[in-house]
């Protein structure tokens, strides 16, 4: 028994029970204080502010050879979509008949290219990148776009601070809007 | 008790009960007169009779398929059958073992913890009807005339009775630090499908629900654990729930950025658009159905809205000419499917059929006009507009422009 839950048990046997205990706790007790072996194994997420962001570090030239081999079969061989969405290309369509809205384009942070392709790339495998690999695709991606050179170091100081051309392109819900 | 059966399958031959059996179940119905047929015994789990025939749609009903739709024409009441719920998912649909399964809550909170299913059913417990409803539903009806059927058009929506614990409550357990204003959930499909859920509507109404129409909620809707944000698009609703992190910012996911944001002409894009605001739809008579003489026809339909509960349906059977206020049939619970029904009678001869909804904070269901004329052609999700059917003079019910 935890020590919280012991203090619980404590608290019902003095005041007699469990109608008293809305009013001793609010809380129920259940659940358990998660370890440091439970908490790195849960997961994480990364914030736009780079928090979360593991260590490691990649650039554009290494990540070239691990977007050629896990990314082009659906992304194109230059980013520009095949199977899968385009990733480069678009800025400057946001308001026309036909939008491109890819990475490049549309996305206002550079940290969610990296949470992505964590979670959720290559499609067939996902988590079978390591850390390094994800910051050279990534920063090969951003390479593409113009938005870092092909020695730039990406890692959790750097990436943050790259600025996405969409970046400010988001508003807050202001609906209803119809009347 | 127990000869009965064989002796009787030995008087009809035991062949020809055989062959009978792999026959459509339309050539074994019963008619009156005949000798008749013992039915079957008692099963571990029913099935839908043969007879009804409900089907999900996928458009592409094989390995790159992620989402099917309900079959709204064919549901009566507020209640989506769990094996007709719409599906969409990101990376397939998960097995997950509920005895090892966990939930964990950390973050910004004074005592990160973890829950076990036990645990979690242990907890002081909700069941409330919600509707679910992808912010993707409806993405046809951006064209005037939109889809030709009911679940083409609506059929990314669904109602159940979700049971769990409150999410405030579990918040509660682990004690949110003042400077905390989101929860990032996340889900253990392949993908760690992740969403951002403002702090405010986290401690409001939503739901960690591991129980659906009574009993647990169906794979494909995130056995054993979801989160349900009533109300909300429902990508929110993150299924497989197995993480929640409590932050001081969105985590800006990509279903939150790239997908799910709603383009403006000015090149803009309205970001967490969460609520799904009011909407309804005729499923019966609805396209592609076809009334095969004139005569009494109830209209009947469903509304929902994402802030609340619907105070009026009107229908109009003149294209929009004249309306009428629809009765509302059964339970009106907030951010739950609502049946409405209008008495018609239908004297033959071509007529448009709409509804038209409005929620109890007063917002009306608007045109399909509105909606282009406030965001462009552009925003993809949250499309509400007012849907018709044309009845024509053969019967056929048909979509139609709008």
């Amino acid at each position: 028994m935890s020590r919280r839950s012991g203090l619980f048990a404590a608290a019902l046997i003095a005041v007699g029970g469990p109608q008293a205990l809305a009013a001793e706790s609010e809380r129920t007790g259940l659940g358990h204080e998660v370890t440091a072996e439970e908490l790195s194994a849960a997961g994480y997420t990364v914030f736009p502010d780079g928090k979360g962001l593991p260590e490691g570090r990649g650039t554009a030239l290494e990540g070239k050879a691990v977007y050629q081999q896990f990314c082009a079969a659906c992304h194109g061989r230059n980013a520009q979509g095949e199977d899968a969405a385009a990733l480069v290309g678009g800025r400057g369509s946001l308001t026309s008949e036909r939008p491109r809205k890819t990475v490049e384009s549309y996305w206002p942070h550079a940290t969610t290219l990296w949470d992505y392709v964590r979670r959720s790339m290559p499609y067939e495998a996902p988590g079978s990148l390591t850390n390094d690999e994800i910051y050279g695709v990534v920063a090969h991606l951003l390479n593409l776009m113009g938005l870092v050179g092909e020695d730039d170091v990406l890692d959790r100081e750097s990436l943050p601070n790259v600025e996405m051309p969409n970046r400010d392109g988001f508003v807050p819900d202001d609906r209803p809007d119809t009347h | 008790m127990s000869k009965r059966r064989p002796s009787r399958r030995a008087f009809l031959g035991l062949a020809g009960a055989a062959a009978a059996s792999s026959l459509h179940p339309a050539a074994r119905a019963q008619t009156p007169g005949e000798i008749r047929d013992l039915g079957e015994t008692p099963s571990e789990y029913g099935k839908p009779s043969p007879f009804a025939g409900s089907k999900r749609w996928s458009r592409a009903p094989d390995a790159t398929a992620s989402s099917s739709n309900t079959p709204l024409a064919d549901l009566e009441g507020i209640v989506t059958p769990s094996g007709l719920h719409f599906e969409r998912h990101h990376t397939g649909v998960p097995v997950i073992d509920p005895d090892t399964h966990r939930l964990t809550i950390h973050g910004m909170v004074d005592r990160p913890l973890v829950f076990s299913m036990d645990d979690l059913v242990r907890m002081p417990s909700v069941s409330r009807f919600h509707f679910i409803e992808c912010s993707g539903n409806s993405a046809r009806e951006w064209s005037p005339a939109g889809a030709a059927n009911v679940q083409l058009s609506h059929g990314l929506a669904s109602c159940s009775e979700w049971t769990g614990v409150l999410l405030a409550d579990l918040l509660d357990e682990v004690g949110v630090k003042p400077e905390a204003s989101w929860v990032v959930a996340e889900g253990a499909d392949a993908g760690l499908m992740s969403r951002s859920v403002p702090l405010e509507r986290a401690l409001d109404d939503v739901i960690i629900a591991y129980g659906q129409n009574g009993e647990a909620v169906r794979p494909e809707q995130g056995y054993p654990l979801r989160l349900l944000v009533p109300g909300c698009e429902g990508s929110i609703s993150v299924k497989w729930l197995r993480r929640l992190e409590v932050a001081h910012m969105p985590s800006m996911a990509r279903d939150e950025t790239s997908k799910y944001t709603d383009l403006l002409p000015d090149g803009k894009a309205r970001q967490f658009t969460l609520v799904m605001d009011a909407k309804s739809v005729i499923t019966r008579p609805s396209g592609e159905q076809k009334l095969d003489r004139p005569g009494f026809c109830e209209i009947r339909g469903l509304a929902w809205s994402g802030r609340g509960a619907i105070s009026r349906v009107e229908v109009s059977t003149d294209g929009g000419e004249s309306w009428t206020d629809a009765e509302i049939a059964g339970p009106r619970y907030a951010k739950s499917f609502t049946r409405f029904r209008s008495p018609w009678r239908w004297a033959g001869g071509r007529h448009v059929l709409m509804s038209r909804a409005t929620d109890d904070t007063g917002y009306v269901q608007p045109t399909l006009a509105a909606l282009l004329e406030a965001r462009g052609r552009s925003t993809i999700y949250h499309n509400n507009r007012i849907k018709a059917w044309e009845v024509q003079e053969s019967g056929e019910v048909t979509n139609v422009e709008a």
